[in-house]
């Protein structure tokens, strides 16, 4: 029992973070329909870019994950400007291969500028840690769970009660409209985003401590954040926390109780299963046909 | 060769769009499905041609049940139809088209490609001068080599006509064949559905121009929300108090 | 029938063309040992070859189903591991375990049909992403059958009677038949019903099956024969580097199988071998000048650039081009 909550508790911090991937994506892919297989390069960043604003400028380490933060958000705003917006016609596909040639890119170029050995990110956090009970569970982990409720709920704000996401929302519920109304499209798509690589850059942030940074980490990350949309449903922020704290449990159960060599393969399996199950595909869209 | 429609009815979540259909097409007749938007009717060729599941009812056709098949198998019975919004292969030349339309009708399998048997060719030319009939028989033999995408839009729904006459179909079903056409374009239109007639192709045909409607068909099934309000010859639709009710304030009651 | 455009399943460029261009390729690549001596430049066009057949089979999804796959690199990982662990372990000779593996191979292809069968686009490419994730950890997990992350060392040469065909320049002749019977199937499958099937299925798949195309065999079918295809290519990997290990699995493979289909023309019959020369060539001459990072990072600047400016590929350029000139 005492290792069940332990589990449970491991799943929780990691699928906090899962939420925050999986939040952003929705968002992106959800709403903006662009398969962004760069994803988890922001993830990447995020990490990489708290290790260097620690190295680098010696900041504290909040600022450090904040700056990691601003500097998803805006590498994925120049993104979205540069790239998806003159291709915003185009087909998915199209958008699809372009943000494959992003991930190569930019996977490459954090590969070139920080070297391919895994590298360690210093925390203030003491190593003790702390007990409750049954569980244990490292001041760092606890850090990380707080900041990521705490950015999961700032993201809902975001989007349910700022003039911004309303737009943001507007946009994609009804685009004609919400030009008609006024609302700057363009900027909404930018925007967005902008936020949902930001959250990918948090996540990032976050983990990168936890365990180690390496220029392949994205990934993964990529990978189970599109299992943790496609769990939660396209576009559905609630769905996709709780997505993404059932795959980290789920990560964490597996790993603990079946085999720790699979554990990555959890993902895998929800998004071949979920996507067997659902009536994707042509007859789903015979609605529509005529 | 009839198809017969029993209690044919399809919902979506709660809303039914067909409440209940039957009629019956007889072979070598063109039959016209009329009624104001929303009646169903592209429904209708939807769940008889197995792009959609009916909640309920019989289709049948020659003996043979249709209600369950995908439409690729409805295709292989013989039933053929176009779609209301313009359905080419838009990368693919005039030709390719009507060659991919031809599918049904060649019968190379894996290995006989792969293995390249001479009766391959064989086909393959049988097929290429097939094609080259249907293109003049609706009259676009001077577009064979362009590209469908970049035809203007009403030589584009005959490329449409072309593929769908490709699969060689006992009962083609038109969905709006005059939509968005030229009065011109319409006449073409017209005598071709016509011409298919006079091939023993029988014709269904969802169609919103009475001129059309009611000079080339033999049976004329009036549709509205989800039923069917009235059947019978074009002079006894366009009497129908009940069909000219149904007509009267919808937008656009071209009676 | 139409003239080759880009995407179409068009006549053989030889009848336009005349034959003079293949027929030459064919003699160059004949007598290719005669000329080029050098082992270095010889494992050069047989990883060029290898990597073609790699193409030819994304290509087969990609430029005509117009299905992108992410998880070839499984089927060829699949066609390495089935054809080393058969010569290995059970001692089937080679040329019993090359179609052993592909038929291997063709059965994964088969599962990912079965599994994807309703899924398009961006849903594909995710289950063959996460097949082949589930395949690579299972290579490096299942140690008693894959030896892990240790890999297959010793994966023996094929023998042809008295013969091995260990020496680069048999190994070139297996690799050119191999490259020739790849192409060979798919111009027959492209010129063909089939072919036309397949492309169907990109362009309309609505009014595919509305002509009686069922659009889940053949997709199914175009997903079994490149993952046959792919398992070939990983059976000639396997016997010619004689060592499989989990890194058959690397995603950069994929990448570069990708970069070979979309900048050499997918959706032609020529791009995928052009584009299989173009990446094999071009990081060898680089190799002395630039690092594999460095390349790695071009090859994703060149793919955003390529979808952007030259979607089409190089082979359906120079075909326009000459066309032009022409007229």
């Amino acid at each position: 029992m005492a290792e069940l909550l332990q589990h449970l508790v491991n799943g929780l911090v990691l699928g906090g973070t899962y939420a925050l991937l999986g939040i952003g994506l929705t968002l992106i892919f959800g709403l903006m329909n662009v398969v962004n297989f760069a994803h988890g390069e922001f993830y990447t960043l995020g990490a990489y870019a708290t290790s260097a604003a620690l190295g680098l400028a010696g900041a504290h380490f909040f600022v450090a994950v904040l700056a990691a933060i601003a500097c998803g958000t805006a590498l994925g705003a120049l993104c979205e400007w540069a790239l998806l917006r003159p291709l915003r016609a185009e087909s998915i596909d199209t958008t699809m291969l372009v943000m494959i040639g992003v991930w190569i890119a930019m996977q490459n170029g954090e590969l070139l500028i920080w070297g391919g050995v895994a590298k360690s990110i210093p925390h203030p956090f003491p190593t003790a840690p702390l007990v409750f009970g049954p569980v244990s569970i490292a001041p760092l982990r606890v850090f990380v769970l707080v900041l990521a409720a705490g950015l999961i709920v700032t993201a809902y704000l975001l989007i349910h009660t700022t003039r911004l996401g309303t737009a943001m929302r507007a946009t994609f519920q009804d685009r004609d409209t919400a030009a008609l109304m006024g609302v700057r499209i363009g900027r909404m798509h930018t925007a967005t985003f902008a936020f949902g690589s930001g959250l990918a850059a948090a996540a990032g942030a976050l983990l990168g401590p936890v365990f180690l940074a390496y220029p392949s980490m994205g990934d993964l990350a990529s990978l189970k954040a599109f299992s943790v949309v496609i769990l939660g449903g396209l576009g559905n922020l609630p769905g996709a926390t709780l997505g993404g704290l059932l795959l980290g449990v789920a990560e964490e159960f597996g790993a603990g109780y079946v085999s720790s060599g699979y554990r990555d393969a959890v993902g895998f399996v929800i998004i071949i299963v979920v996507l067997l199950l659902r009536p994707a595909g042509l007859f789903a869209k015979s609605e529509r046909i005529g | 060769m009839t198809l017969t429609i029993r209690d044919l009815a399809v919902s979506f979540g709660g809303v039914a769009a067909l409440a209940g259909v039957s009629f019956d097409v007889h072979p070598g007749t063109i039959t016209s499905v009329i009624g104001p938007n929303g009646a169903g009717k592209t429904t209708a060729f939807n769940a008889i041609t197995g792009y959609l599941s009916p909640t309920r009812g019989r289709i049948e056709y020659d003996g043979g049940l249709l209600t369950g098949l995908r439409p690729s198998a409805v295709a292989a019975r013989g039933i053929v139809r176009t779609f209301q919004r313009t359905s080419v292969f838009p990368a693919l030349t005039v030709a390719d088209n009507v060659m991919t339309g031809l599918h049904l009708r060649g019968a190379a399998g894996f290995l006989d490609v792969v293995l390249g048997r001479r009766r391959l060719a064989a086909e393959e030319s049988r097929l290429s001068r097939d094609a080259d009939g249907i293109i003049d028989f609706v009259g676009l033999g001077h577009r064979r080599a362009e590209r469908a995408s970049e035809l203007p839009y009403g030589e584009q729904r005959l490329v449409e006509l072309a593929v769908a006459l490709g699969a060689r179909p006992r009962l083609l079903l038109l969905d709006e064949p005059g939509a968005g056409m030229t009065t011109a374009e319409k006449a073409t239109v017209t005598d071709l559905i016509c011409r298919i007639r006079d091939q023993r192709t029988t014709v269904l045909l969802v169609e919103h121009d009475m001129r059309m409607v009611m000079s080339i068909s033999d049976t004329v099934i009036v549709l509205n929300h989800g039923r069917v309000i009235a059947e019978g010859t074009p002079a006894t639709i366009q009497t129908h108090p009940d069909v000219i009710r149904a007509y009267l304030g919808s937008v656009d009651g071209r009676v | 029938m139409s003239c080759g455009a880009p995407g179409t399943p068009g006549r053989p460029p030889s009848a336009h063309t005349g034959l003079a261009a293949p027929a030459t390729t064919i003699l160059l690549a004949l007598t290719l040992p005669l000329w080029l001596e050098s082992p270095y430049f010889l494992h050069v066009v047989i990883m060029a070859g290898i990597f073609g057949v790699l193409a030819l089979s994304l290509n087969l999804l990609l430029g005509y189903t117009g299905q992108l796959s992410l998880g070839h690199a499984a089927f060829f990982g699949i066609g390495a591991y089935a054809s080393a662990l058969l010569t290995l372990r059970l001692e089937w000779s080679f040329w019993l375990a090359l179609p052993g593996a592909v038929a291997l191979a063709a059965l994964a292809g088969w599962l990912i049909g079965r599994l994807a069968l309703k899924l398009r686009g961006a849903y594909f490419v995710l289950v063959t992403i996460s097949f082949a994730g589930v395949v690579a950890l299972v290579s490096v997990n299942w140690m008693e059958l894959t030896n892990g992350p240790l890999g297959l060392p010793g994966v023996p040469a094929p023998t042809l009677g008295p013969w091995s065909l260990r020496g680069k320049r048999a190994y070139y002749y297996l690799v050119f038949a191999a490259v020739l019977l790849a192409y060979l199937v798919c111009r027959r499958l492209v010129g063909s019903r089939i072919g036309r099937a397949f492309v169907a299925l990109r362009e309309n798949e609505a009014l595919a099956e509305s002509v009686g195309v069922n659009v889940t065999h053949y997709l199914v079918l175009a997903a079994v024969v490149s993952a046959a295809m792919a398992g070939l290519a990983g059976s000639l990997y396997a016997h010619y580097t004689r060592f499989v290990s989990p890194e058959v699995f690397l995603f950069s493979y994929t990448v570069t199988m990708v970069i070979m289909v979309v900048a050499g023309g997918k959706g032609t019959l020529a791009g995928p071998l052009v584009g299989a020369l173009m990446f094999t060539v071009l990081p060898e001459a680089l190799r002395a000048v630039v690092s594999w990072q460095w390349q790695m990072l071009a090859y994703g600047v060149l793919l955003v650039l390529l979808v952007v400016f030259l979607p089409r590929g190089v082979v359906p350029a120079i075909t326009a081009l000459r066309n032009r000139r022409a007229s």
